[in-house]
């Protein structure tokens, strides 16, 4: 193959970056199409380059970067299976959203700049796809923390934004850190940054420390694709613009800690410490993330916590030894949760408010955003899992994983024993996964049943209904306690659909709707992965189906018992038990049937606010650091300025003294002079 | 002729030469007590040199240069001491102090500095 064509992706959205930079003030014109164009080339061309290397096949090219004395450094291409379709879905996601971007930020005067992100963004996240070199990975995983922390602080007026750009690049650090020593170990280990190089030692087992290994890259991936630790930034990263939420906060660069992962797997495989740390990981941040986001008021920080949830998945499926069905379920969650973020951007447009239970009381709404309102539908229908839609068949392949896992056939498809996988991790990630289809079903249709479906927002005489005391709360934004991540908001509610913020929707729904098929048969998608089959299996099929039946049907009963309430003017028994500081508030309250309140009972509350992690971080480490900080800036002030000052003040006093002998008088100068001669010379002689 | 008597002339004449430097007031003196210091070590050159038998006479040679070199400097010297005359009216040497830093201007000079200073401080 022509290995222009894949070195050129990555590089063509970078040189579109550099361009639209230079050219931005000057001709803002021109900015929409130099967004545009070079992402829409690499996506075609990643497509291109997918198609020729076909199935089963590996291409690597390597020319040395720099020689380090250790392990060299090797600009390194490294195109398989799951390069060339995660590099096809990225392209796909970041042309969409870049086309949706021009409609969405028509008015922003930051346009430009933002397009370069966006468009540096796509360049690092190719780097890190097709890279086949460790380092030179690390170089674009950086790159898309940098874009991350611009993009989320891109409306840095508001202090919400710049604090969340701030916690983001501060937590996903935190993850890099260790993350940089656990490459440097491999390095050292296997002699070679090299992925190829390092794969080969791990199969021979010259890998010395391979769990000090696995857990130190899992830092860095817990840290980049939000797992439980570190998975605080990620909803609060939603005060950045919606279709950066999609592209990077869903679809592409939290799933680049999973493709590493995926990458690295044989190394992962050699510590089965690892795996279990892994699993429980996932499965905390499964179920956890799944219960946060059925309190959740903020409609993009449910979709926040499901990306989280459901990056809990792919993980879990790493933990069970299958790369490929993660990698399935990276891809089809890619296209669906995109997808989602896109229409939840037309819907808070159209809305002018984040808040479903805000955009409950919008009469209507549904009927404005038809197209978002559809999509929106398929994509949470996906999400849910049901067949036959994308969503089912991933989340299948992943619960098969789990299944085989736990009975100590893991399907480690010929990249290590299947003893290699505890069977722990295969119990606690099907456990825990089965648990987050009910969950999962249940938030995705309170959210849909919410937010457009209302009894208020349906009737058109809603004014009616509502005593006029009740009216004024509905102008109010959002429930005053639901943690909110607003974006400001410029657009023209006149034009909440324009073509170009509609057709990407379509275009993602398309594979939302039919990629799961492509797992089918065992020399469609398999083959290009690792060979294994992706068919969902009997028993774990009709549990997820039924657990996600159970959950939908939950949420729905839940939601009719709380309209009912609603609509006999009986408050909410969970409402009316909530503290009584806040009496004043439940009326506004109870005029949104949630049934995330019904559904969570007490745990509700902490669930809302993400179980009090936040809360646990600031005490613990937020705290800590800023009076180290206070107590750097006094030694700061008071000890070093001291002796910096005191220096100068000594001098000063100095100075003034000598100042006196200098009377001008040159009498004076000569008998100090003879009087110093004399006594040197007394002294020389003596 | 012992050397004794040659050398304490020269130390006498040097003394009285810078006697006549520290203490005089008036700038043509001070610059005639150079010339006396000048000559002072001149007799030394001269008596040492005829008392070693310098076969090359470096003494002699060196004093013909200090001879011209002093030549120079009392010409420079005393056109210097005119043009002070004429700028000021006085050669006396206790009142030609322009070039000091006294005390009274150190003070008046001191405060804007100061508040600059107060001003750098509260900036940081």
């Amino acid at each position: 193959m022509n290995l222009a064509l894949p070195v050129l992706v990555p590089v063509l959205p970078a040189l579109g970056a550099a361009a639209t930079l230079a050219t931005g003030k000057k001709a803002p014109g021109l900015a929409r199409p130099l967004a545009i164009v070079p992402v829409a080339v690499s996506a075609v061309l990643a497509l291109v380059v997918a198609l020729q290397l076909g199935t089963g096949q590996t291409l690597d090219a390597a020319t040395r970067l720099t020689p380090t004395g250790g392990p060299d450094i090797t600009l390194a291409l490294h195109l398989d299976g799951f390069s060339s379709l995660i590099s096809v879905l990225v392209g796909l996601v970041a042309t969409c959203v870049q086309v949706y971007s021009t409609a969405y930020l028509k008015q922003d005067p930051r346009y430009p700049s933002y397009a370069a992100l966006v468009s540096l963004f796509t360049a690092a996240m190719f780097l890190v796809v097709y890279s086949g070199d460790l380092i030179v990975l690390l170089v674009g995983w950086e790159v898309m923390g940098l874009c991350s922390y611009f993009l989320i602080g891109h409306h840095w007026e508001s202090a919400d934004a710049r604090s969340a750009s701030l916690k983001a690049f501060l937590v996903t650090k935190l993850g890099d850190v260790p993350f940089l020593f656990g490459i440097f170990l491999l390095g050292a280990d296997a002699g070679s940054f090299r992925i190829t190089d390092v794969l080969a030692a791990a199969g021979e087992g010259k890998l010395g420390h391979p769990t000090l290994i696995a857990l130190l890259l899992l830092a860095g991936v817990a840290g980049k694709s939000a797992q439980f630790p570190l998975h605080t930034w990620l909803p609060d990263a939603m005060a950045g613009p919606t279709p950066v939420s999609a592209l990077i906060h869903a679809a592409t660069m939290v799933a680049a800690g999973i493709y590493l992962v995926a990458r690295l797997m044989p190394v992962f495989l050699l510590s089965g410490a690892a795996l279990v740390v892994l699993a429980v990981m996932a499965a905390v941040t499964m179920i956890g993330s799944a219960l946060c986001a059925l309190a959740q008021d903020d409609l993009k920080r449910v979709l926040a916590y499901s990306t989280v949830g459901q990056l809990g998945y792919m993980a879990g499926a790493l933990a069970s030894g299958d790369r490929e069905a993660s990698v399935f379920h990276l891809v089809s969650h890619g296209a669906f949760k995109a997808l989602l973020f896109l229409a939840a951007g037309v819907v808070i447009h159209a809305a002018h408010t984040n808040s479903i239970s805000a955009m409950s009381r919008i009469p209507g709404l549904r009927k404005r955003v038809p197209d978002a309102y559809w999509t929106m539908g398929i994509a949470l229908i996906a999400l849910i899992g049901l067949p036959p839609f994308s969503g089912f068949f991933s989340k299948e392949a992943v619960l098969t994983a789990a299944e085989h896992a736990a009975k100590g056939e893991a399907l480690t498809n010929g990249l290590g024993p299947a003893s290699a996988v505890p069977q722990a991790a295969g119990w606690i990630v099907l456990i825990s996964a089965a648990l987050t289809a009910l969950l999962t079903a249940a938030y995705a249709t309170r959210l849909f049943l919410v937010a457009f479906h209302s009894p208020a927002g349906a009737a058109a005489a809603a004014p009616q209904v509502l005593p006029a005391a009740d009216r004024a709360t509905v102008v109010a934004d959002h429930e005053a306690d639901a943690p909110y991540s607003p974006e400001l908001d410029e657009a023209d509610p006149g034009s909440t659909e324009p073509p170009a913020m509609r057709w990407p929707l379509w275009v993602l729904a398309v594979p939302t709707m039919g990629f799961g098929i492509a797992g089918l048969r065992s020399d469609w998608l398999p083959a290009l992965l690792d060979g294994g089959s992706l068919r969902p299996t009997g028993v774990t099929a009709v549990t997820g189906t039924g657990l996600a039946v159970v959950g939908v049907l939950a949420a729905y009963g839940a939601w009719r018992s709380a309209t009912a309430r609603l609509g006999t003017g009986r408050p909410a028994p969970a409402a009316a038990g909530r503290v009584p500081g806040q009496a004043g508030a439940p009326a506004a309250e109870v005029i949104v049937a949630d049934p995330g309140r019904t559904l969570l009972g007490p745990l509700f509350g902490p669930a809302r606010h993400g179980f009090g992690v936040d809360r646990l971080y600031q005490a613990l480490f937020v705290r800590p650091v800023v009076a180290a900080a206070r107590l750097v800036r006094f030694l700061d002030r008071e000890v070093v300025e001291g002796y910096v000052q005191g220096s100068g003040i000594g001098a000063n006093l100095l100075g003034r003294a000598v100042r006196l002998a200098q009377t001008g008088n040159a009498q004076t100068y000569l008998s100090a002079l003879l009087a110093a001669v004399v006594l040197l010379a007394v002294l020389v002689a003596v | 002729m012992h050397l004794a008597y040659p050398v304490v002339l020269a130390a006498l004449l040097f003394s009285v030469g810078v006697y006549g430097v520290l203490a005089r007031r008036n700038a043509v003196l001070v610059l005639m007590s150079v010339e006396l210091m000048l000559n002072a070590v001149n007799l030394n050159l001269v008596a040492f040199d005829a008392w070693l038998r310098d076969s090359l006479h470096a003494g002699q040679a060196l004093t013909l240069f200090t001879i011209t070199v002093a030549a120079a400097e009392i010409g420079l010297g005393l056109a210097i001491v005119l043009l002070l005359f004429r700028a000021r009216g006085t050669a006396d040497i206790d009142r030609a102090t322009a070039l000091g830093d006294p005390a009274e201007s150190l003070a008046a000079e001191e405060t804007p500095t100061g508040a600059e200073a107060l001003k750098g401080q509260a900036a940081a």
